[in-house]
């Protein structure tokens, strides 16, 4: 049995007084597909933002790879993170956001090259060879030279996802990447998704509304609520035969707001 | 005839000094702005009150004590300066002081959505402002510089009282040595008038140069 590749033990989040994340605990296995769901404000986005260190966490320790995310250790003692070490961290993970979070002033190819010929130091030759590869596999390679204002939502998170790629992380982490997307490019972007699954071993964490598409892509699906995880167990558990209250009536909720389970 | 043309030649090599103190006074300035603009958002407390300070000096003093300090009190500070140096300097530290507020607002107006994208690719603070965040805000701050520019040209005109001869007091020297009050003022009118116009015209294109493709406009 490996070991998991990302462990959170009893970390909380409050932003003021309201308590986000309470006691949170979790482990992904490497190469785990797993799926977040729950109810608005449950606290899923927020528990992604914390692993790609967007958000710091009031208590409790993350390990990602077998390292602590936001400590080290120094003469056999725990101590916060510095830069560098998160730095160092952040490596193994990437993620996508809902709004894609291009950068406009730039085009695809050079949204993509940026951070491998920034933080590895990569030629841009090499960085350009190993972007075309990718805007292939999402199916953007004649996109190259277009600014991320000429391209669909569904085109502009394929790039989004081509560019984390581009730094090779072990963890993957996508909020809700189609959740801004006209129904229409919704297909074209969880297709990308599913190829990623089935080519590469990646760890993927996913955050999203599409229970069709979590049934059918995770290994495992979390019910989060108010902050906790409330029930998990294999897709057909959870979407077929869900033993908790909450999770039950999340579920009614969502068939009856039309969408496929 | 001739004569009127020697003056108009004393008033041309007037403009040419202020043509010299405004480009040589944006440059001072556009460095202090980024300088103190970029040290206001500073994680670094020290760097943001030196930032601070420095801006709110010299928005809060006069731009006229300004050039006297630099023109007639540095030098007991064994730090004597040219007339055109006291210049650049008086002008370049004032228009900056201005300005930086203009690139600190500029920063801020950049997403937050845009830093953590740069968080998510592991770009160091230094490379996301330099690759990411700058780029965007140069573009909401061209258009005010260019009124920084014009506002600095406008100003260059104090220099006259420390006896640089730029294009003011070639006006006066005109006046007082033809009698003739019209001829010098239109044109000094004229010249300032003209040169703002191309200050203007000059970031309009700049601006327009580097807006393109963020609207979607093929480039
Ligand atoms: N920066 C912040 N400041 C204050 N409150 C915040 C902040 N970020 C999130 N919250 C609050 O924390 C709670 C959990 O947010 P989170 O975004 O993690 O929920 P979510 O499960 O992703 O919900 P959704 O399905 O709507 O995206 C919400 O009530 C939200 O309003
Ligand atoms: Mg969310």
């Amino acid at each position: 049995m490996p070991a998991p590749i990302i462990k959170v033990d009893a970390i909380s989040k409050s932003f003021g007084a309201f308590k986000v994340l309470d006691g949170l605990s979790m482990q992904v296995m490497p190469g785990e597909k797993l799926a977040l769901i729950g109810p608005s404000g449950s606290g899923k986005t927020t528990i992604l933002r914390i692993l790609m260190t967007l958000e710091k966490i009031d208590g409790g320790h993350i390990q990602v790879d077998g390292e602590q995310l936001y400590h080290m250790e120094r003469n056999g003692q725990l101590q916060p993170a510095d830069e560098r070490h998160l730095a160092k961290m952040r490596q193994k993970i990437g993620m996508v956001f809902q709004l894609f979070n291009l950068f406009p002033h730039k085009c695809v190819m050079d949204n993509v090259t940026l951070a491998p010929m920034l933080t590895k130091g990569l030629a841009r030759t090499a960085a350009e060879k190993r972007a075309m590869e990718l805007l292939d596999m999402v199916g953007l390679a004649d996109k190259a030279k277009a600014m991320p204002a000429q391209l669909s939502g569904g085109q502009k998170q394929r790039v989004a996802i081509a560019r984390a790629l581009a730094l090779s992380p072990k963890i993957m982490l996508f909020d809700e990447v189609t959740s801004a997307l006209d129904p229409e490019l919704v297909e074209e972007v969880l297709n990308v998704m599913r190829k990623l699954a089935a080519e590469t071993d990646m760890t993927m964490l996913l955050v999203t509304h599409e229970m069709g598409f979590a049934h059918d892509f995770a290994d495992r699906v979390l019910f989060f609520d108010r902050g906790r995880i409330v029930e998990e167990g294999k897709p057909d558990e959870i979407f077929r035969h869900p033993k908790q209250e909450r999770t039950q009536s999340f579920l009614k909720k969502i068939i009856a707001a039309g969408h496929r389970v | 005839m001739t004569q009127w043309s020697g003056y108009l030649g004393l008033i041309l090599q007037g403009a040419l000094v202020t043509i010299e103190l405004t480009l040589m006074g944006s440059v001072l300035a556009l460095v202090m702005a980024f300088l103190a603009g970029m040290g206001r958002v500073s994680r670094f407390f020290v760097v943001r009150a030196l930032a601070t300070t420095y801006i709110e000096f010299f928005r809060g003093t006069s731009i006229f004590v300004q050039l006297f300090w630099a023109y007639f009190v540095l030098p007991f500070a064994r730090l004597s300066l040219t007339p055109l140096q006291a210049g650049v300097l008086a002008l370049g530290l004032n228009v900056g002081a201005y300005a930086a507020e203009v690139v600190r607002g500029a920063i801020l107006s950049v997403g937050r959505e845009q830093y953590e994208a740069c968080t998510a690719l592991n770009l160091g603070r230094w490379q996301g402002m330099r690759h990411v965040i700058l780029p965007q805000a140069l573009l909401v701050m061209l258009p005010t510089f260019g009124n920084n520019a014009i506002e600095l040209l406008k100003a260059t005109s104090v220099v006259s009282l420390i006896s640089l001869a730029d294009l003011t007091f070639q006006a006066q020297v005109v006046r007082s040595q033809t009698g003739s009050t019209l001829m010098p003022f239109v044109s000094v009118l004229v010249i300032y008038f003209a040169l703002a116009l191309i200050i203007s015209w000059g970031i309009r294109s700049l601006e327009r140069r580097m807006a393109r493709g963020l609207d979607g406009v093929r480039v």
